[in-house]
Formats: structure tokens, C-alpha cells, sequence
């Protein structure tokens, strides 16, 4: 293809494209193949569909890939649409029924109502998920076929670079980012133009800019989704950030655990550097700019920047002091500015709808939007990116459908490993950073986890303490010995060998290890503990002192009873793996305490509910 | 060097998947912070890295062996150990945990006698727990080497799965 050098040779891309897709009387059928479609059977969905299409000799049907649309709980999804008719979406499709769509629907021109959401036909745009939901970031996600460039271009992709490029100064654009009031959605949310802006004046032979897709937040999707669903935003962003700042290289540090990212990234890459979009002088002007894609390996502290930069340096991902700051002394010790993806996702639709557009969502001090992995303990696994000051009640409840089999909420956690738990009586807060920060837990990265009556809150305080013991780098004293210390003691409480006093130090230990620590992981560390001790104190009580785990959990503190209802079926003595149920036939069974391991198999093979757990 | 050593799978000096290794080396050049790109493609070609591998590294990279061994060690992806047949990876993100993917793990530790981390004795399964593994929508989670394995709140058909590719023994 020949390199695009001017907005009319963009232009006439868009437009090719446009007449194409209104002239054709193609039947496209979209089947979403992230991570979690893929994992849910969309490669077999995809296949049988096809082969066929081909089979038959439908020529007019193409079966196209497209990312995360964000509703997990129905994957795998298939869209069909045809020409001047409504697009019919179907959910949980798997090998057999897309066979059947295909003959039925795409052949046969019926579609099969029973397959779709709630078998009323409705389109995913019409249910409660989404009429909430505001996608700046996803804008994309779902809709184009990440492999196809033209495409991305047909959604005004690309018009932003060439905006910056042909008609703004560098200094412009920091001005633009910094008045949309843009902020790092990566965790800190610091102002992005503020950032761009350190870097910029600072001279040196080379500068770099480093789009951060390490994504740590163990159960957090949402830059996965970006860079599966829509890589050219990210790569667009980065050319638009790297001409604001001066600098001509970038990086993208994506997790080791994101295959099918990277396979999209680099085929991203590999088309835009052949419309001139990436590589040598950019659409026909002077400014060079190329971009290279480093793994990680396994290491939550290399999404911190400076762990980050020492890892693609080729050293262990060790945090270092700040300041100097990346934005003068960074990678190579050369100037360098590092963003979100999700951040970046944001920057070409700002360039091109400018300040006033994107404040026009959020709150005064957070506009714009935010992208949510809701997950846990919810009716409607997913992504979700609501407008900023969307209350987490409607992000819960109306979005996420609440908890599933009437069990009660208890808490959710945002901003993962480093964040806090809020309970219901805050659960009419609008979401922003600061906000969030007041009540005790803070935004992060969008990682958002629900709990149920069902969920121990001293162990998930000691899954994100575990977690964390795990990933501290090592480097300085309080996060390497003091996390363990608070892990150990979590332990001792959750074993039924807690004492009062482990309270105590617990709490000394956080507050020493938030001050005390070289980067954000230790200084973050204890907040789940410090915010599980604040809301759910008569929990951990309950362990300390009563020796009873309340959501019965824990399991040294449970014991397993038969009750009255039993009818001696002996199924449950028959079942146990320890041999610690004993009774004839026919009469209520009995449990060895002393022999039983707390496998609960008994309670789930009993028909008659008549185990109970105490 | 003796070509012999006793970190399991014996990789001799004349073994042609170092002139591959080479070859990827080679063809870096110009390209700063080779590290780790180095040590992702050494385990792609050998499936671990033992020391002999490490040490060519070195060599190649004109670094000290130290520093290879500092970064090989740092990184939980990189593994010094050889593998078993199957990896078995039970998600221990926070969506899994909070929906049980501690008893699956407990329970695959259980069926195949190995701690987390371990291979079992006849190097057919090697346990692991991994973070989120991007399918939180399907939580619990586990992945059989390429395979994903979801909602797996009822353990019980744990062990059929095992057993399944226990049958194979072989990776597809
Ligand atoms: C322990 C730790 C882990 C982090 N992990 C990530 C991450 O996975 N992704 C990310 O974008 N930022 C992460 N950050 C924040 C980065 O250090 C940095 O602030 C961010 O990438 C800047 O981009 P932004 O301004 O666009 O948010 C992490 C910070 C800490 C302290
Ligand atoms: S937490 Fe297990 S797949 Fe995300």
C-alpha cells in the first residue's frame, strides 16, 4: 500500500471504506474473539461458521474477528448483519448452534430468537448493561476488527495524529490534554498533560515514550481489552504523545499473559508502518516515530515505572527512588514519559472533540470516563465504562445485575492488591479518584471485585497480603520483611491462632510499612488489611476471640454438623474421604471432628440439606 | 565446561538449539536491553533454562553470568526447572479467589500428590497458580496448557479432566 502523506489521502481511505460497507450487500457475521471469548469456545464458533460459508459457496458472507465487547457472561457472542436489517446478537454459542445459525439464519435468512438475550431478539445496546455505560476508551472494542487498519480509519482513526501533525505545535497539544483534565488511569491519576509537560522541555539526543500494559490488578481486564479490541488507538496515542514530548521512540511493556495482545499489537504496528502512519516522517512531515513491544515475565512490581523501566532496560524489576522522575532521567537515563493504555485510549478522541467535549462527562476534577473489570461475586461479569461520578450502587446493582442466587452484598474492592473494601452505606458515592480515596480505597486500575455474605474478609485481606509477599521486589526492608510479618499474622488469625494482640501489631505494622516504603507497591500494600479492619472489625474479632469464622470460610475455625434432618441415606459416609461420618442406615449420621478435613463434600452431596456448617 | 550436568535435562555444548539461539541473538543487534527478550526466546527454544543456557547468554551478551542469573531468577515466568508434560495453571487472580479457585487448586494438589509450583514424579503434570488469566467472566478458572477450563465451582469433575490428559500424556 502507498504511504499516506496527506488528510485527503486519509480521508479517501474513510471514504472507500464507507461506500464499501453501504454498497455491500455482504452478510457480516462478528464474533468476538478476545481472551475470554477464545477462552470461552469462539475459535470452534468461528471455524464452523466459516468453513460453512465456504461449503456453500456463500462468498458474500466474511466471518471477522472483533475484541472484547465487554459482556463476559454471554461470551462467546455472534453478531449477524445483513444489509437494511436489524443486527441480530447471539449469545453462548458454541460449535452445534452455530451450525444451526448458520443454516437457519445466514443461509436460510430466519433467525433463531431462542439464542439471543433473553430469547426476545434485543441487541446488546438495548439492555440494562449497557444503556448506562458511556465507551470513549472501548469505543472501538467489539465494533472494528482489530487486524484491519481500514477500519480503525474509518472510525476517524488516525485524523488525530494527522490533526497534531500537520495543523498543531507540541506545545498545543500538551495545552489541549492538559485543559481536557485528562488524568493517568493507570492508578495515580495524575494530570497526563501535566506529565507530557515535564518531559517536553527537557533536551537530550533521545526521549521515549512507554505505554505501561503490564496490568498487574490480578482480576483486571480492561487495557487488555484495549490493545485485543482496538491496538491502532494506543498506537495513535503514543505517536500523538511521543510529537507532544520530543520523543521518537516508543514502547509498549506488555504482560507475558497477554498473547493475543501482542499478536494484535504487532500486526497493528506492521500496518501502520506501511501506510507511513508509524516509522519514517509520518504522513509526509519530518517527525519519525517507531514503536517496539517488550514482554514481561511475570512481575506485578514492573508495572510500577521505574520497575518498569529497569525491566526493559534488562535488570531484575526492581523500583527505584524518585525523584530523579522518568520525565528527566527515565529509560536510559534519558527523559521519558510513561502512560496507561487506557490513559492513551483517550488522547486521540480529545485531539479530535477537544477539552470542552471530554469534560462534558465525569465530575469537575475527573472527567471523562472510566473502564471497570467488574467481577467477583456479580450477576454480570465484564467490562463496563461508565461516565466519572456514576454511583457504585448503579455500577452494582444496575449494571452489574447485583449478586448472583440472592446471596447479600458485603463489600467491593477497587484498586486491587494496593485499594480497600467499601461497604454498602457507601455505596451511593460517585466514583471519581478522589472521591474514592475518601472513603478509604482508592480508584486503581479499574479492578473492581465483588463480595458476598459467602466471602471472609480477613482472607481476601490475606489473599492481597499473600499476593503482595509475592511480588515486592525485595528492595527495601518494610515491604520485604514487614509484608511478610502482617501475611504471618493474617495466617495465625485465619488458623483460629490469632490473638487480640495480633490487632494490635497488625495495625502497627501497616501504618509503619505505608510510610516507610521505597514505591508505591509497600506503600500501598497494607491498605486492604488497614480497610477490611475498619469496616468488618467484629469479623476479625469473631476469629481472634470467638474462634468462628462468620462467612465460614476459614476453615479451622467451621466444623460440619449432621443435623435432624438427616434420613440415614448413608449417601455422605459413603462419600467422605476421610471416613469421619458414621450411622446406620436409616438413622441421623455423625461426624468425627477429629477425623474430618472440612471438605465440605459431605454438605454437597447431601440431598436433604441436612449438613450444616458452624 | 564438561557437557555434563545435574539439573535434570541434560543439554550438551554441541546441542544445535544453541546455534538458534544464536541466531536470535544475532539478530538484535542495535537493539538495547537484550536481557530478557534473550531469556524469553531461551526458554521458547529449550522450555527452560538450565545453567549451560544461562551461561551462553552470558557470553553472548557479554555480561556477567550474575546478572543473567539475577534477572532469569527475579522473573516468576522463567523457569530453571524443566516442566512436565502438561502444564496445569489454576487462576489465583482475585475474581477466581473470591469464587473458590483455592479448593480447585487444593484439589489438584490432592489428586496429583504435588505441592503448587511441582512437578509430579513422572513428569507428566506440573502444577501451578497463575494471576488472572484474563477469562475472569469464567471464574473459577484453570487452563490445561492451552486449554481453558471454566466455572469450576464443582471440583468433583476435577480429577476426569486430569485423567483425560493423563490418557494423552503427550502435548497436542
Ligand atoms: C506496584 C504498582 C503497580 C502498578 N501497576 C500498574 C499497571 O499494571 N499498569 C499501569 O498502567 N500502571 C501501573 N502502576 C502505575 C504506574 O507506576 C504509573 O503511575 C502509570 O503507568 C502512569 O500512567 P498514567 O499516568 O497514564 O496512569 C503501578 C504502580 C505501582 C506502584
Ligand atoms: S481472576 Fe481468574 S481469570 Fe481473571
Amino acid at each position: 500500500m502507498r504511504k499516506i502523506s496527506t488528510v485527503k489521502e486519509l480521508t479517501e481511505i474513510k471514504q472507500a471504506f464507507t461506500d464499501k460497507r453501504q454498497n455491500s450487500q455482504n452478510i457480516r457475521v462478528i464474533v468476538g474473539m478476545g481472551t475470554c471469548g477464545i477462552s470461552a469456545g469462539a475459535t470452534p464458533v468461528w471455524e464452523t461458521i466459516r468453513d460453512a460459508a465456504e461449503k456453500a459457496g456463500m462468498d458474500n458472507v466474511s466471518v471477522l474477528p472483533a475484541g472484547c465487547i465487554g459482556m463476559c457472561t454471554y461470551e462467546p457472542i455472534v453478531e449477524v448483519k445483513e444489509p437494511g436489517k436489524q443486527t441480530v446478537t447471539y449469545i453462548h454459542v458454541d460449535a452445534k448452534k452455530a451450525a444451526e445459525i448458520f443454516e437457519k439464519h445466514i443461509k436460510g435468512g430466519n433467525p433463531i430468537p431462542e439464542y439471543t438475550i433473553g430469547g426476545s431478539m434485543s441487541g446488546l445496546e438495548d439492555i440494562d448493561f449497557y444503556k448506562k455505560q458511556k465507551r470513549v476508551a472501548l469505543r472501538n472494542c467489539g465494533v472494528v476488527n482489530p487486524e484491519d487498519i481500514t477500519e480503525y480509519i474509518y472510525k476517524d482513526g488516525y485524523f488525530g495524529l494527522a490533526k497534531v501533525l500537520l495543523e498543531m505545535t507540541p506545545a498545543e497539544v500538551i495545552d489541549l490534554v492538559k485543559a481536557s483534565g485528562l488524568r493517568g488511569r493507570g492508578g495515580a491519576g495524575f494530570s497526563t498533560g501535566m506529565k507530557w509537560s515535564f518531559a517536553a522541555p527537557n533536551q537530550a539526543d533521545q526521549k521515549y515514550i512507554i505505554c505501561n500494559a503490564d496490568e498487574g490488578d490480578p482480576g483486571a481486564f480492561m487495557d487488555r481489552a484495549v490493545l485485543e479490541g482496538d491496538p491502532h488507538a494506543v498506537l495513535e496515542a503514543m505517536a500523538i504523545g511521543g510529537y507532544a514530548i520530543g520523543a521518537t521512540k516508543g514502547f509498549i511493556y506488555v504482560r507475558a499473559e497477554y498473547p493475543v495482545a501482542v499478536q494484535r499489537l504487532n500486526i497493528a504496528i506492521a500496518q501502520a508502518k506501511e501506510l507511513g502512519l508509524l516509522g519514517e516522517k509520518l504522513l509526509g512531515t519530518d517527525f519519525n516515530f517507531d514503536i517496539e513491544i517488550r514482554l514481561g515475565a511475570g512481575a506485578f512490581v514492573c508495572g510500577e515505572e521505574t520497575a518498569l523501566i529497569a525491566s526493559i532496560e534488562g535488570y531484575r524489576g526492581m523500583s527505584r527512588n524518585k525523584p530523579p522522575f522518568p520525565a528527566n532521567k527515565g529509560l536510559w537515563g534519558k527523559p521519558t514519559c510513561i502512560n496507561n493504555v487506557e490513559t492513551l485510549a483517550n488522547v486521540a478522541q480529545i485531539i479530535l472533540n477537544g477539552a470542552e467535549w471530554f469534560k462534558g462527562f465525569g465530575t469537575e476534577k475527573s472527567p471523562g470516563t472510566k473502564v471497570f473489570a467488574l467481577g467477583g461475586k456479580i450477576n454480570n461479569t465484564g467490562l463496563v465504562e461508565v461516565p466519572m461520578g456514576t454511583t457504585l450502587r448503579e455500577v452494582i446493582y444496575d449494571i452489574g445485575g447485583g449478586c448472583p442466587g440472592g446471596k447479600k452484598f458485603k463489600a467491593v474492592q477497587t484498586g486491587g492488591p494496593s485499594g480497600g473494601c467499601i461497604t454498602t452505606e457507601n455505596l451511593d458515592t460517585p466514583i471519581d479518584f478522589d472521591n474514592l480515596v475518601a472513603i478509604g480505597s482508592m480508584m486503581g486500575s479499574g479492578g473492581m471485585i465483588v463480595m458476598d455474605e459467602d466471602n471472609c474478609m480477613i482472607d481476601i485481606a490475606r489473599f492481597f497480603l499473600d499476593f503482595t509477599v509475592d511480588e515486592s521486589c525485595g528492595k527495601c526492608t518494610p515491604c520485604r520483611e514487614g509484608t511478610k510479618r502482617m501475611h504471618e499474622i493474617l495466617d495465625r488469625i485465619t488458623s483460629g491462632e490469632g490473638s487480640e494482640e495480633d490487632l494490635t501489631t497488625l495495625k502497627d505494622l501497616a501504618e509503619n510499612i505505608k510510610s516507610t516504603s521505597l514505591c508505591g507497591l509497600g506503600q500501598t500494600a497494607p491498605n486492604p488489611v488497614l480497610s477490611t479492619m475498619n469496616h468488618f472489625e467484629d469479623e476479625y474479632i469473631a476469629h481472634v476471640k470467638d474462634k468462628k469464622c462468620p462467612a465460614g470460610v476459614c476453615k479451622s475455625l467451621i466444623n460440619y454438623e449432621i443435623s435432624m434432618k438427616c434420613r440415614g441415606c448413608t449417601l455422605c459416609s459413603r462419600s467422605c474421604p476421610a471416613q469421619a461420618i458414621s450411622g446406620k442406615v436409616k438413622e441421623q449420621h455423625t461426624i468425627d471432628q477429629s477425623t474430618c478435613l472440612k471438605c465440605g463434600i459431605c454438605m454437597n452431596v447431601c440431598k436433604f440439606d441436612a449438613i450444616i456448617k458452624k | 565446561m564438561s557437557n555434563q550436568c545435574n539439573c535434570g535435562g541434560i543439554i550438551k555444548e554441541n546441542d544445535p538449539r544453541f546455534a538458534e539461539l544464536k541466531g536470535f541473538i544475532d539478530s538484535l543487534v542495535g537493539t538495547k536491553g537484550k536481557t530478557m527478550p534473550v531469556l524469553q526466546e531461551a526458554q521458547k527454544i529449550f522450555g527452560f533454562l538450565p545453567i549451560e543456557v544461562q551461561k551462553f547468554i552470558a557470553n553472548e551478551l557479554e555480561i556477567p553470568l550474575s546478572e543473567v542469573y539475577g534477572v532469569s531468577t527475579f522473573y516468576s515466568q522463567f523457569n530453571l526447572e524443566p516442566k512436565g508434560i502438561h502444564k496445569i495453571s489454576v487462576c489465583l487472580g482475585t475474581a477466581c479467589y473470591v469464587k473458590g479457585s483455592q479448593a480447585v487448586l487444593d484439589k489438584l494438589a490432592d489428586e496429583l500428590e504435588v505441592e503448587v509450583g511441582e512437578t509430579t514424579a513422572d513428569g507428566v503434570f506440573t502444577l501451578e497458580a497463575t494471576r488472572c488469566l484474563g477469562c475472569c467472566g469464567l471464574a473459577p478458572v484453570m487452563m490445561i496448557d492451552d486449554e481453558v477450563y471454566g466455572k469450576l465451582e464443582d471440583i468433583s469433575v476435577i480429577p476426569e479432566i486430569i485423567e483425560k490428559y493423563y490418557n494423552q500424556r503427550l502435548p497436542k
